[in-house]
């Protein structure tokens, strides 16, 4: 009873937040409540036994992404852009769309059969300790993937220094 | 658990490619003259093409796979590399983004290609995805100074973003279901326990359909592509209407013949539309369109729902002829663009319809390719484009679909209209602007490749045709 109660508490407020985030007027609010959401959602890695994920969403998102996005947005200094008509006339659009969305996948998701689980059930994985089977994981079944993570990262890093390139002198 | 080797054989075209990309980016610091970049670059392209003969089998637990399927697919991938690449060299300069990574960046976004073509794994397929698509949104702004450049890659952006997050909710609700991520194993597991009515794996498919929808520009996911390819470098805009759409049709083959063979009818159902929608919004609009970029965004859209008619007729035949499409859509559209290409000269943009009027009286050369890109891409014998959409209609008619092809022939003969008002223009009106072309060696030998390749490919089809039969029989 009581997993449910924390698990439906955190449901319930990441939902809040998420609407939050998206609606409010000032950039830097929006922000601010993101960062609440993610504490939130590393709360919910906390119940799955995620340690080192919990850890890797309070200190890699909260911590380092939402500073850059508070950069960001108060170098944009955004004040006048936030009331453009453009931006948002189409809300309830939208809200059309993403409630017709909602309900598709409300029905369609009471039809779920639960797959088979894997060999990583959370006696195991208490076991062994959870960093220790992410890193075993990561680079034998996953390596593949991992090294293609690496050039996108590379990827990413290059555009970023593209895009801040000096003009070329004709 | 120990680290046992992975095999590497089936792999080594694309560890080649990455290695050369990052030694090429790492060239770029000494070497002064980027055309040696460019033509390092080919030089480079063309070794990864040598490794790929030979490189059949499965690896790292089945989510690597080189098949017939996937080395066809890296064949046009590197096609649309090289030719890219030569029509860029002159472009860029005009431009003024002579810059290096450039080159690294269309070659990285090739390597993304070639992962998906191989994805034997959800993972991996998304991870290629990214990889291709994060290189093409900053080559897509890579005229820093140019407003629409930038337009072009911020509504690329925030519409390839929108499209995953489609595509990763797809994944995480089939993953859900059926506990794995491997293509092939999701597929068995859906027919062992008689999960193919199920609704969850029915919205599923749907997702994976709206974000590879969004990948190959297909009516209603196409909004971002007129803009995109009107603000991005026209260069650019030539790679992105082949490669990516290339590599959304073999991902989109590859996932539904695969993982949702069991509910190809359904799939079938979610893609007629599409298909449909696609070839009439894409030549009906076009003909409105009075920047030639625009045009051929709306024409490359058209053609993403004739080779949508492959996929539809759900067996191998109907692979095979889409992935003939393909490849003869990467000659005939890169060939296209390259023309547009010779007409932009420092102070001269030649973007609009209206600067083709009389070219044939100025240029005849070049107006006499452009005529046979634009008879090819209207599909008149006896070009390449006329054996892609025969081969196309054949299966699609093969399948039962002889309603769907009435239709896409109707759509075809409204497309002669634009394309081949350009004709007219080139070789009925009198030169009202004055037009130096910009031209290269580089170019040229671009053209002289596309232009052959359109008629050997229209004249004797049956070499490409057995190509693609054989590769797909090893599917």
């Amino acid at each position: 009873m009581l997993p449910k109660l924390f698990f439906g508490y955190f449901a319930a407020a990441i939902v809040l937040l998420s609407i939050l985030v998206i609606t409010r007027r000032n950039a830097v609010h929006s922000v601010l409540w993101m960062l609440l959401l993610f504490f939130h959602i590393a709360a919910l890695y906390l119940f799955l036994n995620a340690e080192f994920l919990t850890a890797v969403q309070l200190i890699i998102y909260a911590g380092a992404m939402l500073v850059l996005y508070l950069f960001v947005v108060m170098l944009l200094n955004l004040k006048k852009e936030e009331g453009v008509s453009r931006f948002v006339d189409f809300w309830p659009n939208a809200l059309v769309i993403a409630l017709a969305l909602l309900f598709a996948i409300g029905i369609s998701v009471r039809a779920i059969v639960i797959g088979p689980t894997g060999g990583y059930s959370v006696d195991v994985v208490k076991k062994a300790g959870h960093t220790d089977i992410l890193g075993r994981v990561l680079y034998t079944e996953y390596l593949f993937p991992f090294e293609v993570v690496s050039v996108v990262l590379l990827v990413a890093i290059i555009g970023a220094i593209v895009l801040a390139k000096k003009k070329l002198k004709t | 658990m120990q680290l046992v080797m992975p095999d590497l054989n089936p792999v080594i075209p694309e560890i080649l490619l990455t290695v050369l990309a990052l030694i090429l980016l790492m060239a770029d610091l000494v070497i002064k003259r980027k055309e040696t970049i460019a033509f390092l670059s080919i030089v480079s392209v063309a070794g990864v093409a040598y490794t790929l003969i030979g490189s059949a089998g499965t690896t790292f637990g089945g989510m690597f796979v080189s098949d017939g399927y996937s080395t066809f697919f890296k064949l046009i991938f590197l096609v649309n590399v090289i030719l890219t690449i030569l029509i860029s060299v002159r472009y860029i300069v005009v431009e003024n983004i002579n810059f290096g990574e450039y080159y690294g960046l269309i070659l990285f976004s090739t390597l993304g290609m070639m992962i998906m073509a191989s994805a034997g794994d959800l993972i991996v397929l998304y991870l290629g995805l990214e990889l291709m698509a994060l290189s093409t949104y900053v080559l897509a702004g890579f005229i820093r100074h140019n407003v629409k450049s930038n337009e072009a890659a911020l509504k690329y952006f925030l519409l390839g973003a929108f499209s995953s997050a489609f595509l990763l909710y797809g994944m995480s609700m089939i993953y859900g279901l059926t506990g794995t991520t491997d293509l092939k194993a999701i597929a068995t597991y859906i027919s062992k326990n008689g999960l193919e009515g199920n609704k969850t794996l029915l919205l599923s498919m749907i997702l994976f359909a709206v974000a590879f929808g969004f990948k190959i520009a297909a009516v209603p996911f196409h909004m971002w592509a007129p803009d995109a390819y009107e603000g991005a470098p026209t260069t650019i805009t030539a790679f992105m209407s082949v490669g990516p759409k290339a590599a959304g049709f073999a991902v989109l083959g590859r996932v539904f013949m695969t993982a949702f063979g069991a509910i190809h009818v359904e799939w079938s159902v979610v893609l007629i539309p599409l298909a449909i929608l696609s070839m009439c919004i894409g030549n009906v609009v076009a003909i409105a369109q009075t920047n030639i970029k625009r045009m051929l965004a709306y024409s490359s859209i058209a053609h993403a729902g004739y080779a949508l008619l492959g996929v539809i007729a759900a067996n191998n035949e109907g692979l095979a002829s889409m992935m003939n499409y393909m490849l003869i859509y990467a000659f005939m559209n890169i060939g296209a663009f390259g023309i547009v290409i010779l007409l932009r000269s420092e102070g001269f943009k030649g973007e609009d319809i209206t600067d083709y009027e009389g070219l044939a009286k100025t240029h005849p050369l070049s107006a006499a390719l452009m005529l046979i890109f634009m008879f090819s891409l209207t599909g008149i014998p006896p070009t390449a484009g006329f054996i892609g959409k025969l081969y196309v209609f054949m299966s699609a008619i093969n399948a039962g679909y002889t309603w769907l092809v009435v239709i896409a022939v109707i759509f075809s003969v409204i497309s002669a209209y634009f394309y081949l008002r350009i004709v007219m223009y080139m070789y009925m009106r009198e030169p009202k602007v004055e037009v130096s072309l910009s031209t290269s060696p580089a170019i040229g030998l671009a053209l002289t490749v596309t232009v052959v390749a359109t008629l050997v490919i229209g004249v004797f089809p049956s070499v490409l045709v057995e190509l693609a039969r054989a590769a797909i029989s090893r599917f």
